[in-house]
Parts: structure tokens; C-alpha cells; sequence
């Protein structure tokens, strides 16, 4: 394509000067960027109030495809359900007789259980607080960050750090919250530090996120790897974020001192997501007394 | 056929040039309609920022940057059109909906148009490859750099795991460019 005319000015003065002008309010503009940036990145929630704006108002796009999705999805499986109807259907009658008989197995083992944890005392088997219930809109998937919007009938009692859980397990915690939207910090991001214990023997351990759908398994004694493929990994409920004994993971493999997770719940085919309440609202209280105290002496050293 | 049919038939054909050798040419009493000129590119670069928007659920950054790609596509495309701080609205918007830290939209847009003057001014004739090699490196940098900013804040995540979104970003861009296309002659039909 031809340069464009007003790109050449001549000898006009007039011209000249507008040129000049662009380039100067061209660079101011990087200029405003670069500062918006240095602002964010020394408040990363310092411009939480626009994004909530964006969220609530590009919700409802966000709900009209989801429910197309969603329609597209179960039609496609009751489509699936009559293909080779027959077969199945025995296959899985087959399939009944074996699990009547596992089942009756299990509920032996199951009293059993019972009795012991009488045996035992006071083992921790609260009931999970919801305090609402909502379904995932939208994932920043062009973002290195792993971030996602939840719709919900309203925001009342939600506060920045619930828990948000699916059917199998742990989604991520909300970072910030609108009228009908909250902003969702999924468990796959590099910032979302979870602590957790491994189910069969309550080995310690935190979890982050790799950004790629996986995790990094961090046990607290470093030196040994003691993670065996097929670990179940579940919240230990220390810092008080999260309750205990929501799962979280399986271990798919090792990398150096630390073990390779795969998250239980896939936000994709998620329903429903349900939101918790803070497991021990003190926990984080105190935090926010210490963190109040280091501003504190920090201000108070910076004065002579 | 009645007289008043055959006129109000002329009359549309008219109106809805199909096939139109003539669509762009100056015809007596057919101007371009302004607002379509002015905001028809506008507008795909907002669409292009809120594809994120969409239910498209991924554990790797996959979806491309749609609207940084209309955006360098409308500017190769049509160099002069939008005034060069025209980066910093269009960044804003990006950056509240794609989920990155605020303002790094606002500032790499608004690079990436003094940068493109500057290509402008070096390389005058291009062509439709030269154009998506340089749409190609402009992306992978956005890309690569806008890892390195969140990384500002939070652990970096591996770099491996941008190779296919930068990749895919790539492959599309054509695909955008024919869209840009399309909406340019839309845009200039009178």
C-alpha cells in the first residue's frame, strides 16, 4: 500500500507542526501506559472497579454462548447415549450385578469406618458452608494468567478469598467481586498457592500452579521425592482459606524435588461451581494484623 | 410489470450494489456513508478485545490476541487511517478484559503504533507476505511480552508455553486480514 499523503508535508509549517504533534501525543501515550502498568504492578487490584464494570457488562455475552455451549454439549451426548443402545445395555446390567455385590462390601466397611472415628474422637467431618452457587462464563484464554469470571444470582455475603469448589474438587478462590460477577483466581495460576496434604498419609505440602493445567506439588521437607503416581492430594485447611478435605489433585509425575499434579476439576465441563465460606475467618485476621504492623514499622522507620 | 414496480426494483439494485465493479466509484447523490468509514474498524477492534469474553475454557493460553491482531492488521492495511495515539484507548480496553495486568495493553499498543510508523517510513511498498511477516513478529513480541510483565507480579510461568498460541496467532492472521478486508469494503461501499 502507498504511504499516505499526509504523511509528506512539503514545506508547509502547518503540516509540520501537526506531524510533530502526533508523534508527541503518540509517545505521551506509551508514556500513560507505561505508568498505568507501574501502578498495577505496584497494586495489582488498583483498577479492580473497571474491570468489574467490563465483567458486569460483557456477562451477559458471556451467559447467552455458555448456555448454547452447554445445549450443544448434552444434545451431542444424548445423541451418543443410543449408539449401540443394545450392547451397552447389557454391558452395563453386567456391570449392576458386579457393583450390588461391591456395594454391600462398602457399606460394611463404611459402618466399620464409623465405629473407628467413634473409636478415635472428634475427626474433623464438617459439613462444607455454600454460601451461593454459580457457573463459569469465561477464562482469560489469551492471558498468561489463569483467571476466570463466575456468573452468579448475587454477590451478597462474598467476600475476596472464598473457596470456589465443583463436584470434584477445588476450582480456585475469588479475587474480586461485582453485582452478579466474581473474578475467580483458578488453581492453575502461578499466584495460587494452596496448602495441601497427600489422602493417605497426611505428608504436607503446598501446591502452585504451572499456568499450563498443571501443578507443582512442593513438599514442606525438601531433599526426598515421595510422590508416587496416583496420589490423591487433598486441602489441608491450614492458613484458613480453605476448609480441609476438599480434593484438590492427582500426582501424573515428578519434576526434580517436587511432584506433578493434574487438577480434579476441569473448569470446562463443570456445571455448577459452588462458593464456601472463609473456613477460619481469624486465621486471616491475624494475618492482616501482622501485615498492618510491618506497614506500621516500615512507615514509622522511614520517618527520621 | 407496472411502471412504480420497475422503479422501486432500479431503485434497489441500486442501493445494494452486489456486484458492484462500480461500488466504490463516485456515483451523483451516493457519499460514503461517515459513520461506517470511521467506526466499522473501531469496532472490530472492540469485538476482537472482548472475544475473551466468550465461554472458551483452556488451561494453556491458547485463544490469540484477537483485537491486537485487527488492531496491527487495520494498521498495515491502512497506514494513516487512525491518528498514532490511537494504542492507549484501544490498549485500555484490552486490558479489562483480557485478564493481564492493567495497562500493559495501553502500553504496547501504544508502541506498536509508533513502531509501525517507523516501519512506514522504511519500507514503503509492501505486499501482502511482507506485511504478515512483519504482523508475525509484531505478535510473537506481544505475545513474549506480555508473559514477561505478568511475571512482574507472580512466578513466571514456563516459556514453552506460549509456542502454540503464537503459532496459532501466526497461522490466523491471514484469516484476520481477509476479515479486515471484508469489513474495509463494506466500510467503503457507497
Amino acid at each position: 500500500m502507498a504511504p499516505p499523503k499526509n504523511r509528506r508535508p512539503g514545506f508547509s509549517r502547518k503540516a509540520q507542526y501537526s506531524i510533530f504533534a502526533t508523534y508527541v501525543l503518540a509517545i505521551a501515550g506509551a508514556i500513560i501506559g507505561a505508568l498505568l502498568l507501574l501502578i498495577s504492578i505496584l497494586d495489582p487490584k488498583g483498577f479492580s472497579a473497571l474491570r468489574i464494570v467490563g465483567a458486569e457488562a460483557s456477562a451477559p455475552i458471556g451467559r447467552f454462548f455458555n448456555s448454547i455451549r452447554r445445549t450443544a454439549v448434552d444434545s451431542s451426548e444424548n445423541i451418543s447415549y443410543y449408539w449401540d443402545a443394545a450392547s451397552k445395555n447389557k454391558a452395563m446390567n453386567r456391570k449392576i450385578e458386579e457393583l450390588k455385590k461391591e456395594n454391600l462390601e462398602l457399606r460394611i466397611t463404611k459402618l466399620e469406618n464409623k465405629r473407628l472415628k467413634l473409636f478415635i474422637g472428634n475427626i474433623q467431618n464438617e459439613q462444607l458452608k455454600i454460601i451461593s452457587t454459580g457457573r463459569l462464563i469465561s477464562t482469560s484464554a489469551t492471558s498468561g494468567r489463569r483467571l476466570a469470571i463466575m456468573s452468579v444470582k448475587s454477590t451478597q455475603n462474598m467476600v475476596a478469598g472464598q473457596a470456589v469448589i465443583s463436584d470434584k474438587g477445588l476450582i480456585g478462590r475469588i479475587t474480586e467481586i461485582g453485582l452478579t460477577t466474581a473474578r475467580i483466581l483458578l488453581l492453575t495460576d502461578t499466584a495460587n498457592v494452596v496448602p495441601i496434604i497427600r489422602l493417605s498419609d497426611g505428608l504436607a505440602a503446598f501446591a502452585t500452579g504451572n499456568a499450563d493445567g498443571t501443578l507443582l506439588i512442593k513438599p514442606l521437607d525438601l531433599g526426598i521425592n515421595p510422590f508416587q503416581k496416583g496420589d490423591i492430594l487433598v486441602t489441608s485447611g491450614n492458613g484458613g482459606l480453605y476448609p480441609p478435605n476438599i480434593p484438590v489433585a492427582t500426582i501424573i509425575g515428578k519434576s526434580g524435588d517436587s511432584g506433578l499434579a493434574k487438577p480434579l476439576a476441569d473448569p470446562a465441563t463443570t456445571d455448577y461451581s459452588s462458593i464456601l465460606e472463609i473456613y477460619d475467618p481469624a486465621a486471616n485476621q491475624e494475618i492482616e494484623i501482622i501485615r498492618e504492623e510491618a506497614n506500621l514499622l516500615d512507615s514509622s522507620s522511614a520517618v527520621p | 410489470m407496472s411502471h412504480k414496480e420497475r422503479f422501486i426494483r432500479r431503485k434497489r439494485r441500486k442501493s445494494f450494489p452486489l456486484f458492484g465493479s462500480r461500488s466504490y466509484q463516485s456515483r451523483i447523490n451516493r457519499r460514503h456513508s461517515q459513520w461506517r468509514i470511521l467506526f466499522a474498524p473501531i469496532l472490530s477492534v472492540l469485538m476482537g478485545s472482548l472475544m475473551t469474553t466468550l465461554p472458551f475454557f483452556s488451561d494453556l493460553p491458547i485463544l490469540p490476541p484477537f483485537g491486537f491482531m485487527i488492531f496491527i492488521a487495520w494498521r498495515l492495511l491502512r497506514p494513516g487511517m487512525w491518528p498514532m495515539w490511537v494504542g492507549l484507548p484501544f490498549g485500555i480496553f484490552d486490558d479489562i478484559f483480557s485478564g493481564a495486568l492493567f495497562g500493559s495493553a495501553a502500553l504496547m499498543w501504544s508502541i506498536a503504533m509508533l513502531v509501525s510508523e517507523f516501519i512506514d517510513s522504511r519500507i514503503i511498498w509492501r505486499d501482502h507476505i511482507l506485511d504478515w511477516l512483519i504482523a508475525s513478529i509484531f505478535i510473537a513480541i506481544y505475545i513474549i511480552a506480555s508473559l514477561l510483565i505478568i511475571s512482574m507480579i507472580q512466578v513466571r510461568p514456563n516459556l514453552w508455553l506460549i509456542l502454540p498460541q503464537i503459532i496459532f496467532s501466526i497461522a490466523l492472521y491471514p484469516l484476520v486480514v481477509r476479515f479486515c478486508a471484508a469489513v474495509d469494503n463494506w466500510r467503503l461501499r457507497r
